[in-house]
């Protein structure tokens, strides 16, 4: 009696627990609205299974308890049930993939009028490259790093001269237009993650990776990295700042000035 | 063996192969240290596992506080923080969980359940044991080396875990790490093709495969498993051994790193990342394997019913066995892999599901009109299902690979694990000693000592892991020393991590009530008898309890029927053992033998 009624307790408890929890995802701030309704697409079909399993088993448990008259029933198979419950399973299984593949799909498909920009990782700092005026990003090289290019830039790809590099600074982007982000490091796996955006990819050395999003809201979010990379791991933060698309403007124009100024002295 | 022809009665014709003579031990020592008793193996496997485990424990303990606390206490340094989380991950899944499960009940169970003298290759058996405790001396020497144990994750992933950012990365940590790893996995091979052939080669006359007990199933199917999978974390191991000592580049591509340039090139990370997880994901069934099985015989026993459905049981262990070696990359969703593998690899992982749920509902229904006795093993079962089902079920977020992007990397997943494969088969592990206990020493442990261990342990581990699956949701990043200032993140987070913390050390003290239990049990636990549940399966025939080596005295037993005839009406008892002849009813024996 006491196990059947702390069993109906965990699963009610756990029910109550997901509703009442203060602690629930951060405002999404980009378009992955359908990630967010995925999950709780499968909080209900999970948790349903769960409080449905737990609460049999609690049945079970008082109703079927020993008994000295009691005999268990003798079944070694019963096929016609079994077969129902392979494929009632097999539905909610697919109610949840079915979405999922859905959305992944369009979470790998960049749209057309995503503006390229480079995210680019090495311990323990962010750094990030942003088109210039022609809207497109040079070609780079790990081995090009050195203190007077520190994200590798091929300084022969003519459409690497007006990019703007921020190092271990601020992302500032638009809001209301998509983005692809292309992901970098120079030494160790990182991960670009911002909570708001629902959005996460490692950075491998020796490839570029990429994820695409929409800023949808503007605001400050945080940068963290997810992948362990060093005992500075947790110290790697970024900030990204969403703003309007004439701030932005703005923003961009000082700082590709101010890049120019830098890259002056350098020229001479 | 399977083509074996059966007489009229499902009984075995004579056997024409001669009982072979086992090495019996002369001394003290061959029969206690160096023995080639596969119950002795068991014993000592058990004990180096599990003394393990308690390392395990208090690492657990230590990064616990340092989440919970954070800065409070100082000798926890960030470098310090790494290398305990990285050995606790390691120790457990690989040096604690496999080795007790195969190791440890594989050799304890395997023989005795299938009506075996002993483990096919004795001598080999022994190797395996020694070899085994060589690893883990390895593994925790790392401990007392220059920069000590190596602080890169379980997962060690490359370019970081050899580089000088890492603890242990460039210097002894890592290199111990991959060796000790290597000797596990020789002294892996040993014993696993033990199992397996034993399995398939030494059952007694009547025990078809069909009729064998899900124990054994399990572990059968593991050890397979294991043996295709582990060669993968061994290649992988020397690749990065070679990359750490002489500086080839398998696994580094061009890296500049802290300003320096490298001399490395062309290399790939991910390579090792799909090495890793072909071993990796296997992995976590080969330890959830023996677990389904051990948890299906003990419900089957305490609830004095037959396993509902065993033929399904016994394909859906397989299937999930199967599946398990394509799933690999759903632990690789954001790794920077070509997305299109995301499509795949989310249906297969999604697929294993409809076997493994299979699985639950035929436990739960073996409850369903059964005789259910409470009893300590029990209580852990169906704890196991609660947890186990919990851990599943978030699974199916972690494997739908769209939803496993926000999740991925987040606490979610660190619950997610701990619920599935850490909670749930540690439950089943507990239940299994309390259940086996009794045939390993003749006494039974203590009832109200265990049910102590039973409450705490598996509700407070439920209050441990079921909210940090919500610190994981909010966006919180595993792996961190410290959360520092997050502007997402509120005080209340702070708390519940405190909370944690303040519940993993209790319940981490309760497991002392279990370690005196067995201790305390050994001289002073009730006398058990042979067969003090009323089992069916084999190893509770013995004539002796504890068996002694060569475990059937005379003659070796005959097997007439399955492994779970509980309850068949018109016997006059509620079980009959599987050698004991005379068929009440024929169904059973006829459908599965």
């Amino acid at each position: 009696m006491a196990v059947a009624l702390i069993l109906v307790l965990v699963a009610i408890g756990s029910v109550v627990f997901h509703l009442v929890s203060p602690w629930w995802w951060t405002p999404i701030a980009s378009n992955w609205r359908y990630i967010d309704s995925t999950i709780i697409i499968t909080f209900w079909i999970t948790g349903a299974v769960f409080v449905a399993v737990v609460l049999f088993m609690a049945y079970c448990i008082y109703r079927f308890r020993h008994q000295s008259d009691r005999q268990a029933h003798y079944e070694p198979e019963n096929k016609r049930l079994e077969w129902w419950l392979t494929i009632v399973t097999g539905l909610g299984v697919a109610a949840m993939l079915a979405p999922g593949l859905f959305v992944w799909r369009q979470f790998i498909t960049v749209p057309d009028d995503a503006t390229d920009i480079e995210v680019f990782g090495q311990q323990w700092q962010w750094s990030f490259r942003l088109p210039g005026a022609d809207g497109r990003l040079g070609t780079s090289d790990t081995r090009l790093i050195s203190p007077d290019n520190p994200l590798g830039l091929n300084k022969d790809d003519p459409k690497s001269h007006d990019d703007v590099v921020i190092e271990g600074g601020e992302l500032h982007l638009p809001v209301g237009k998509p983005v692809k982000a292309l992901l970098r490091s120079a030494d160790v796996l990182h991960d670009f993650y911002v909570p708001e955006f629902r959005a996460k990819m490692d950075m491998v050395p020796g490839q570029i990776s990429y994820i695409w999003f929409t800023p949808t809201r503007t605001g400050e979010y945080e940068i963290l990295c997810a992948e362990l990379c060093g005992v500075g791991h947790p110290q790697m933060r970024g900030k990204v700042i969403v703003q309007e698309a004439s701030d932005y403007q703005a923003w961009l124009q000082d700082q590709a000035s101010r890049n120019f100024a830098r890259l002056v002295p350098a020229a001479n | 063996m399977v083509d074996m022809p059966l007489g009229p009665a499902g009984v075995g014709v004579p056997a024409d192969v001669e009982d072979v003579e086992l090495y019996h031990p002369h001394s003290w020592v061959t029969k206690y240290v160096f023995s080639q008793d596969a119950k002795v193996i068991a014993i000592q496997y058990s004990f180096v596992a599990l003394s393990v485990g308690l390392i395990a424990l208090v690492l657990s303990w230590l990064m616990r506080l340092q989440l919970g606390f954070p800065g409070v206490f100082s000798f926890i340094d960030a470098n310090a923080y790494y290398q305990f989380i990285t050995m606790h991950g390691m120790m457990m899944v690989v040096y604690v969980l496999t080795a007790l499960f195969l190791g440890g009940f594989g050799n304890y169970l395997i023989p005795l359940m299938v009506g075996a003298r002993d483990m096919v290759f004795p001598y080999v058996n022994m190797l395996s044991f020694w070899v085994y405790l060589l690893a883990v001396l390895v593994l925790v020497g790392s401990f007392f080396a220059p920069g000590g144990p190596t602080g890169a994750g379980w997962t060690l992933y490359p370019p970081q875990a050899i580089l000088s950012g890492t603890p242990g990365g460039q210097e002894w940590g890592i290199i111990m790490m991959l060796v000790s790893l290597m000797i596990f996995i020789i002294g892996f091979t040993m014993g696993g093709l033990n199992y397996v052939v034993t399995v398939l080669q030494a059952r007694a006359r009547g025990m078809t495969l069909m009729r064998m007990p899900l124990t054994v199933w399990g572990i059968f199917t593991a050890s397979f498993m294991a043996l295709l999978a582990f060669p993968a974390l061994f290649v992988g191991a020397v690749m990065m051994l070679f990359d750490r000592i002489f500086g080839t580049s398998f696994f580094m591509p061009a890296i500049v790193e802290m300003g320096q340039p490298l001399e490395r090139n062309g290399g790939s990370p991910l390579l090792f990342q799909h090495l890793f997880w072909f071993f990796g994901h296997p992995e976590v069934y080969i330890v959830a394997l023996p677990a389904f099985g051990i948890v299906s015989d003990l419900i089957s026993t305490h609830a004095r019913r037959n396993i509902f459905g065993y033929r399904m049981m016994v394909w859906a262990l397989l299937a999930i066995g199967a599946l398990s070696f394509v799933v690999w990359a759903h632990h690789m969703y954001v790794s920077g892999m070509n997305p299109y593998f995301g499509f795949f690899f989310a249906t297969t992982t999604l697929i294993i599901a409809v076997p493994t749920a299979i699985k639950v509902y035929n436990w739960i229904l073996t409850l369903w009109r059964g005789n259910i006795h409470l009893t300590v093993p029990m209580l852990f079962a169906l704890a196991f299902i609660v947890t186990f089902v919990n851990g599943g079920l978030t699974g199916l977020f972690l494997g739908n690979v769209v939803v496993d992007v926000p999740l991925s990397d987040t606490m979610f997943v660190v619950a997610h694990f701990h619920m599935v494969m850490g909670v749930a088969p540690i439950l089943v592990i507990f239940g299994a000693i309390y259940h086996w206990y009794p045939k390993v020493t003749g006494r039974m442990l203590d009832d109200t000592l265990g049910k102590i261990h039973f409450w705490v342990t598996f509700l407070g581990a439920y209050a441990i892991f079921f909210p940090m699956h919500y610190l994981g949701l909010m966006g919180i990043p595993r792996r961190y020393y410290e959360l520092g200032e997050m502007a997402f993140v509120p005080p209340s987070a702070h708390t519940l991590n405190a909370f944690i913390t303040i519940v993993a050390l209790i319940v981490g003290a309760t497991q002392l009530v279990f370690v005196f239990n067995l201790f305390w049990s050994l001289r002073h636990g009730r006398p058990s008898g042979g067969n003090p549940w009323r089992a069916t399966t084999l190893e509770w025939q013995t004539p002796e309890t504890p068996p002694p080596h060569g475990n059937w005295g005379k003659d070796l037993p005959v097997v007439y029927r399955w492994a779970y005839d509980y309850s068949v009406p018109g016997a006059d008892q509620d079980f009959l053992p599987q050698n004991q002849p005379g068929i009440t009813r024929a169904a059973p024996g006829s459908l599965h033998g």
